[in-house]
């Protein structure tokens, strides 16, 4: 009737089931087969998911002995030996204690007790003489309850006492170190219906193959032997994966796309004089962006060296602006200011280094890079210190603002982003410059991405020798990939915390 | 960036339109300023630093006026000619201090605390960013009814020009200024080292201020009684004082003041201030079209300037005598695409081909994390900034030649990383309480001294650590190797000594001669210091370098 289930027995299961007939408490179990005790648990939670036990956890209060009560078991309580020393006649306090072998605390005690019984008698004769006295003797003839008490067995559950019993069980709880009382967690194991019949029916063979190890094939002693059915539904030990991390996941699908597109890539150094990172990029010397405050300066080497050839142009661009056609900044260019080093504030640095390598036969031409930029923010949940920014130039005669918007506008809806808006803003390097917003897809707000543009010819002509069309943007990256991951706090893309790298989902946009 | 906050009945007002909410909002995003609310009477906007003309409520209405096609084209101001005293004279001494200055009558200015707050908002904005926080140039706002003209700027000896500052209720000297009053605590540094402080004083012998400092209390404080102003900017270039002025006098004249006119009388010559005279700019149309991308016709680009603000005649463009960033014809391109609409440019991909291609040494490291994830290992991500003593003493190391930051905010991330390990054994640290084994690993950059355009040179490199019961060199090895197999290259090992790991048990390995790593077992003492009671083994591989040769 139970073949299928009996079949899936483990030989553990075997052993346990059996010995359910006679005896539900767990220890005993133990004692009966022989077994290991985390054998027994898992034979019974395995016998359990079958529905063939039942498992019972039962909480009781248990009394047992302290380390007076087993003295005291064996050497009778204080009061009896301070009553057994005094029958032979009145004893001095020292002669007391010697003979009834009692310390100081417990003579005390028992003086208290016994006159309150009226079993002794206290004289003063320079010292304090005892002497028993008539109830005393009385008392010598007969074992008090808490006597009896004592020589039950112990462990005892406190529910199984008679009313005396529970009476002595209180006085001697009030007492010092004899009794304990604690409550002890038990496990009582049933058989169900369905046990009994298993066991009715008989385990059947019990030599079933179970693990199939090399040394069964090679003796080929699994023939004509059944096998163990396993519990296909039980849940098994999770396995970790190796994995790359889930940002990085992202940042190869964000380069897939640009390279789709006919981008190629660019990379660089993280660590930069301000001339690459603003003053090729016509920033004022004056803005507030090349304050201390936001940007990460370099003790040392503090300052850095500067190519003489393109820096005469950038010097004249930004005070009067050189061949550009511009009017430039005004003022003096500091040399200094622009030997300092620093953390590249964005990745539109290599863009600029790309452009200065570019020659007229190599256009048209376009770049990506997706790469950490620095901002001396304090962390707190919406700001990092170290950023991604995806990063794009198209070096093209040939390109104008409708192609920025299209560029972008792809590149988004790659992302998962069907709507995209384009408004004014406002960078050094760029006219027109672009602030670009996408539509959540569910919240239907519009999220602030990143800056765009087409680089200023005060930009372009130094550093590519002439004028041309560079359409240029970068983009945010942290925001969109903790909208894909569900995650709140910036700060917890980067904590590095296993657990949650371990079984972040994986990065599935396509 | 300065956010300001404008009074919407008074904007709507000078706008000379009232629309919804809705639509107001979406205008003046698409007006070139980042909008941050509009609730019941206010509008909160963030102004960029190329417009500062958009500072006041005035300003603001003014642009978003014509934007909106109600008033376009140059707004007009009057300036009435000054009386014979409205004179400014430049004394030769100030031109080693702060030698520029512009400046205008303003009359039939009805103050009330209201009034007062905006011209002090105005200031104050000014201030802080066109003025770069009154380094590039200064402001000061005068009731003329005090002030006995003409005026004269001159630098003088701080200690013999004694006057009572702004809220004070005593006399001080210049330098007493500086070191006693708020304002001269907060400006004392643009003063720094001068042996003469610049100084307006008027006729009567009475200082007006000490700029860009301070007012005087007597004759440098408007009240509600105050009709009539004197204004001046004071800074080291001409223009940048006159755009300024240009700024502020046209927002007083929307509020309902007369402009009158002085002379400042320099050395050599002399100039009538204000001149709101517009500046003609010559520009090439098709040069404006194909920026764009859209075919602009002279009437479209005539409606698209004036839409802006600007004039337009015989194919010149008029610029507004207040806007201080028209550089270049980009700029009035940009300003042609803001009133074009950026909604209305067709977003357009070009039909040219060009070649994709990922950096190679990109697909390389890539392919590495690829190895390691496939070994079961868990990549992490970890910053190039990092604490200085985690990378040295907490490794066990007394110096290295570290690349440090000069304004670190956290002393947490007060330094460049020079090598990646401790980045991993902090991570340890922060997982302890995770289930081990822990292997991990982490690609990333270096930064150490070297012979370079900047003094430092980058490097990227891998770091991994196996920390589990059983960690030790050889399973350190088998992962280093598994790195080797799958790049088909042989590599070599030999003792060598480093502080952080266990002695005799840390290989130097080289690829082709090349020595490109370090792998062993972490030292116990390190181990002690990051908290970590379970045994680590470690490799640190310099990525940089293995690609050079593996190239080869």
């Amino acid at each position: 009737m139970h073949e299928k289930l009996i079949a899936t027995l483990h030989p553990l299961e075997r052993k346990v089931l059996p010995a359910l007939e006679s005896h539900s408490d767990f220890d005993e179990i133990i004692k009966a087969t022989g077994l290991k005790d985390i054998e027994v648990m898992r034979a019974v939670q395995w016998l359990g998911n079958k529905e063939a036990v039942e498992l019972k956890e039962d909480v009781k209060e248990m009394v047992d002995l302290d380390e007076n009560g087993r003295e005291y078991r064996d050497k009778k309580l204080p009061e009896r030996r301070f009553l057994i020393a005094l029958k032979d006649g009145p004893l001095s306090m020292d002669d007391l204690q010697k003979k009834a072998d009692l310390n100081r605390e417990e003579i005390n005690v028992c003086i208290g007790t016994l006159k309150k019984k009226a079993a002794i008698d206290v004289r003063k004769d320079g010292d304090l003489v005892f002497s028993i006295t008539e109830p005393g003797r009385k008392m010598l003839d007969k074992e008090s309850l808490e006597e009896l008490f004592l020589k039950k067995d112990f462990p005892l559950d406190k529910t199984t006492l008679a009313p005396e019993e529970a009476f002595a069980f209180d006085n001697l709880m009030k007492r010092k170190s004899i009794i304990t009382s604690d409550l002890v967690k038990t496990k009582t194991i049933t058989l169900t219906r369905l046990g009994s019949e298993i066991l009715k029916t008989g385990l059947g063979e019990s030599d079933m193959i179970d693990r199939i190890t090399p040394k069964l094939l090679k003796t080929k002693e699994w023939k004509g032997k059944g096998f163990r059915h396993y519990d296909v539904k039980i849940n098994v030990p999770k396995v970790n994966r190796g994995r790359r991390h889930f940002v990085n996941q992202a940042i190869q699908y964000i380069k897939r796309i640009w390279l789709d597109l006919g981008f190629k890539e660019m990379q660089g150094n993280m660590l930069h004089t301000s001339f690459w990172d603003l003053d090729t990029l016509f920033v004022p010397q004056d803005h507030p962006a090349r304050a201390m405050q936001d940007t990460f300066y370099i003790k040392d080497p503090s300052s850095g060296i500067l190519p003489r050839d393109l820096m005469e142009k950038v010097k004249a661009t930004h005070e009067n602006g050189w061949t550009t056609g511009s009017k430039g900044w005004g003022g003096k260019w500091s040399e200094e200011m622009a030997k300092k080093n620093l953390l590249r504030t964005h990745t539109t640095v290599l863009s600029a280094e790309a452009i200065s390598r570019l020659k007229k036969e190599d256009l048209p031409a376009k770049f990506f890079s997706v790469g950490k930029v620095f901002r001396n923010e304090a962390l707190d949940w919406k700001h990092l210190f170290e950023l991604h920014q995806v990063e794009g130039i198209v070096v093209d005669p040939n390109a104008n603002f409708k192609h920025l918007k299209g560029y972008l506008k792809e590149f988004y809806r790659k992302m998962g982003y069907k709507d995209v808006r384009m408004r004014p803003a406002h960078f050094p390097y760029t006219e027109p410059s672009v602030e670009v917003d996408v539509l959540h897809p569910t919240k239907n707000v519009w999220i602030e991405l990143g800056g765009a543009g087409i680089f200023r010819p005060e930009v372009v002509k130094p550093l590519l020798g002439f004028d041309c069309p560079v359409l240029a943007w970068g983009q945010g990256m942290e925001r969109i990939i903790m909208e894909y991951f569900a995650i709140t706090d910036i700060r917890d893309l980067y904590k590095n915390d296993l657990k949650q790298i371990r079984e972040m989902k994986k990065w599935m946009r396509s | 960036m300065p956010t300001v906050t404008l009074n919407k009945k008074t904007v709507m007002r000078l706008v000379g339109k009232e629309m919804p909410d809705e639509e107001l909002k979406d205008r003046i995003s698409m007006l070139g300023t980042d909008l941050e609310s509009v609730e019941g009477d206010s509008i909160e906007v963030e102004i960029f630093p190329n417009r500062p003309d958009l500072l006041s409520e005035q300003g603001f209405a003014r642009a978003l006026s014509s934007f909106l096609g109600v008033k376009t084209g140059l707004s007009k101001f009057d300036i009435k000619k000054g009386k014979d005293d409205y004179r400014v004279i430049v004394d030769q001494s100030v031109e080693s201090v702060r030698p520029f200055t512009a400046c205008a009558i303003v009359k039939g200015l009805m103050f009330d605390d209201e009034k007062i707050r905006e011209v002090i908002q105005i200031q104050e904005k000014l201030h802080v960013t066109y003025g770069r926080n009154r380094k590039k140039c200064a402001i000061g706002v005068y009731p003329l009814e005090k002030i006995k003209l003409p005026i004269y700027y001159i630098a003088k000896d701080p200690k013999e020009v004694r006057f009572r500052p702004l809220e004070m209720n005593e006399e001080m000297d210049g330098l007493q200024v500086l070191s006693r009053h708020p304002a001269g605590r907060d400006y004392a540094h643009l003063l720094d080292g001068k042996d003469k402080f610049p100084f307006f004083i008027d006729d009567a012998g009475n200082v007006l201020s000490m700029p860009p400092v301070i007012n005087s209390h007597m004759t440098g404080r408007i009240s509600e009684t105050t009709t009539d102003v004197f204004v001046e900017f004071s800074g080291f270039d001409q223009s940048v004082v006159s755009k300024g002025l240009n700024m502020l006098v046209t927002a007083l004249a929307d509020m309902g003041g007369e402009i009158h006119s002085m002379v400042i009388e320099y050395k050599d010559q002399k100039i009538v201030s204000p001149d709101l005279s517009p500046s003609k700019m010559e520009f090439d149309k098709s040069f404006v079209s194909r920026w764009l991308g859209v075919d602009l016709d002279d009437a479209k680009i005539k409606e698209c300037l004036e839409k802006m603000g600007y004039g337009y005649e015989d194919g010149n463009a008029l610029v507004p005598a207040y806007r201080a960033d028209v550089l270049h014809s980009v700029d009035l391109s940009e300003d042609i695409a803001i009133a074009y609409g950026y909604e209305n440019f067709e977003p357009t991909i070009p039909n040219v081909a060009t070649a994709g291609e990922e950096d190679h040494f990109e697909i390389f490291k890539s392919r590495i994390g690829d190895v390691l994830a496939s070994l079961g290992l868990v990549e992490t991500k970890t910053y190039n900034l990092i604490n200085k003593q985690i990378q040295t003493t907490k490794m066990g190391i007394e110096q290295m030649d570290i690349i440090e930051i000069a304004n670190p905010l956290n002393i947490e991330y007060d330094s460049l990383r020079c090598w990646m390990i401790p980045s991993l054994m902090k991570v340890l640290q922060d997982n302890l309480h995770h289930e081990y084994p822990q292997r991990v690993f982490t690609i990333g950059r270096i930064f150490k001294k070297g012979e370079s355009e900047t003094g430092a040179v980058e490097a990227d490199r891998l770091s991994v650590v196996l920390c589990e019961p059983n960690a030790d060199l050889t399973k350190a090895r088998q992962v280093f190797d598994a790195i080797m197999n799958a790049l088909s290259v042989g590599c070599e090992a030999e003792n060598t000594d480093h502080l952080s790991f266990v002695p005799g048990r840390v290989a130097r390995m080289s690829v082709n001669g090349k020595k490109v790593a370090y792998v062993g077992e972490i030292h116990p003492r390190v181990l002690e210091n990051f908290d970590i009671e379970m045994p680590v083994a470690a490799i640190e591989l310099n990525l940089t370098d293995l690609f050079s040769v593996f190239r080869i």
